[in-house]
């Protein structure tokens, strides 16, 4: 099945998505044209198979719910932004804040991503087969983010209990970040994660980060002011 | 929000197509600035010994060849809509003074030799048809798309700024430091004629440009002492620049062929232009500072961090 982004209005095409079979429809579907459109296959709760054919605008694959959705080409802002289920996939480069408050499924970009990527990440699991921006995993509570390339500054700043894993170098670490022991369970979750994302399964040179929880969301002694 | 597009012709190939391949870019961005908008283009250079100035007053039947006759020898003058454009004879600075002391109820848009700056109220399509963009030929074009968020929605207020001869800026984003910054600029002699922070950071720039730095020096100071949000695009009289703040919130897409180089807020803004699928396509990084220019033998990508 296809649907022509140039023929048919976003608002046409994505509720045609919605409208499809809850259980899935086994075939691929085309999006064609998608040039640089904001907003498309957002917000679908089917378990689809979907090829965007080009690069995409902001919040593509927004709030997804079961879809496997494949980009190919770039996305722009806020590429899976809050997805809660389903897979994620953009060949070319993500934009800033890809992922963010993503509460589950997983979300691989075979390029790098901009700024802030997984920024609030709330479960959702992240694979970046390049390099990351500045603030990335910025207050991330749940969850895990590979990063196969470098980070850029700040890396998990204010951090919760998301477990990130860098290949590369990273510029800095954000505060409340630190490295952290690479112990077998971290080292059998970043191998499962790179076998899903189709990457080799080749975990040398991975360090783990992730919160000192020294900041004062930790302290017992500041617990009643919740 | 505001949205900003740029294009700049690296060879001649696109030259005689600058207005039909910008039109779409900036339409396309209304939906980040639908108040106000406006572009500089830069063509048809003046002679040597001659200056280009484009100068805006409210009445369509303002008196133009009175007033440029108050300015100068005047050598040829067309009027577009609001705005008017003369060629006089002599040094830009001089007629630059005696044009803003000619009649305060006109606004000097652009001086140089080869930039014309054209900016209005009402929505891109309007402006650019106000002012014939779509069958514009010329080397290089930079635009906005204004939505106001803490000055008023005016022809001053709009994007772009004249920075200097042959210079503009276009900005999305928001300063704060602007009040201060623009009381000791105003100390040093730079005359503001808005609240808009945007003008601040123009004037900033005009500001670090007539203390003789070079271009690439004045953004570097930007990135210091402007403290806010900001994605700049700047024109230059053979080439363009790019700037984004060290948070980089405020978007920007760059594409590159060996023709052109072409930048806007969105992507959407790029895919009609030719050989967009082969272009190099990349989000400018934040707090470096890339330039072309077409003085430089390579016409490559400049980059100073």
């Amino acid at each position: 099945m296809n649907f022509d982004l140039s023929q048919l209005t976003l608002r046409e095409v994505n509720q045609a998505l919605h409208d499809l079979p809850e259980d899935g429809a086994m075939e691929p579907i085309y999006l064609l044209n998608p040039r640089g459109a904001h907003a498309v296959a957002c917000g679908l709760r089917v378990a689809a198979k979907i090829e965007a054919q080009g690069h995409v605008g902001y919040y593509c694959a927004g709030m997804n719910q079961k879809a496997e959705i494949t980009i190919h080409g770039s996305a722009g802002t806020g590429v899976a932004e809050n997805m809660m289920s389903g897979l994620v996939r953009v060949k070319g480069n993500a934009s800033q804040s890809a992922g963010a408050t993503a509460h589950g499924g997983l979300l691989i970009i075979e390029g790098d991503a901009s700024a802030r990527c997984g920024i609030s990440l709330k479960g959702a699991d992240i694979v970046v087969h390049g390099s990351v921006g500045h603030m990335s995993a910025f207050m991330a509570q749940a969850g895990r983010m590979v990063i196969c390339g470098d980070a850029g500054e700040a890396l998990g700043d204010s951090i919760y209990e998301a477990r990130l894993y860098v290949r590369g170098s990273v510029a800095s670490l954000g505060a409340d970040c630190i490295e952290k022991e690479m112990r077998d369970e971290h080292k059998a979750e970043l191998i499962d994660l790179l076998a899903k994302s189709s990457l080799p399964v080749e975990i040398d040179g991975f360090r783990r980060y992730g919160s000192a929880r020294s900041l004062y969301s930790f302290k017992v002694d500041n617990a009643s002011s919740y | 929000m505001c949205g900003i597009a740029a294009f700049f012709n690296k060879r001649p190939t696109y030259e005689s197509r600058l207005g039909e391949l910008f039109v779409p870019m900036l339409s396309c961005l209304t939906g980040r600035g639908p108040d106000s908008a406006g572009f500089a283009i830069y063509r048809d250079p003046a002679s040597a010994g001659s200056t280009k100035i484009v100068a805006h007053h409210p009445a369509l039947d303002y008196d133009w060849k009175s007033y440029f006759n108050k300015v100068g020898k005047l050598e040829s003058m067309k009027i577009l809509s609001t705005h008017a454009l003369a060629y006089l004879s002599g040094e830009p600075e001089t007629l630059r003074a005696a044009a803003e002391a000619a009649d305060p109820a006109v606004t000097l848009m652009s001086v140089g030799s080869t930039i014309e700056i054209y900016k209005e109220t009402g929505l891109p399509c309007k402006v650019m048809e106000q002012f014939n963009l779509s069958s514009a030929q010329g080397s290089h074009a930079i635009g906005h798309t204004r939505m106001a968020t803490e000055s008023a929605v005016t022809t001053a207020g709009s994007h772009p700024f004249s920075t200097g001869m042959d210079l503009c800026l276009v900005h999305n984003g928001s300063l704060s430091n602007h009040n201060r910054l623009r009381r000791n600029l105003e100390r040093e002699g730079i005359h503001f004629r808005t609240d808009n922070d945007s003008e601040v950071a123009a004037g900033y720039l005009a500001w670090r440009l007539r203390q003789g730095d070079t271009l690439e020096a004045s953004l570097k100071g930007a990135l210091r002492d402007l403290d806010g949000f900001f994605t700049f695009a700047i024109g230059t009289k053979d080439g363009f620049a790019v700037l984004r703040d060290p948070i980089a919130c405020k978007p920007a897409i760059l594409a590159e062929t060996d023709d052109y180089v072409a930048m806007a807020s969105e992507y959407r803004a790029l895919v009609h232009l030719p050989n967009i699928e082969n272009a190099r396509i990349w989000e400018p990084e934040p707090a470096r500072i890339y330039t072309w220019s077409k003085s430089e033998s390579n016409l490559e990508l400049k980059i100073a961090q």
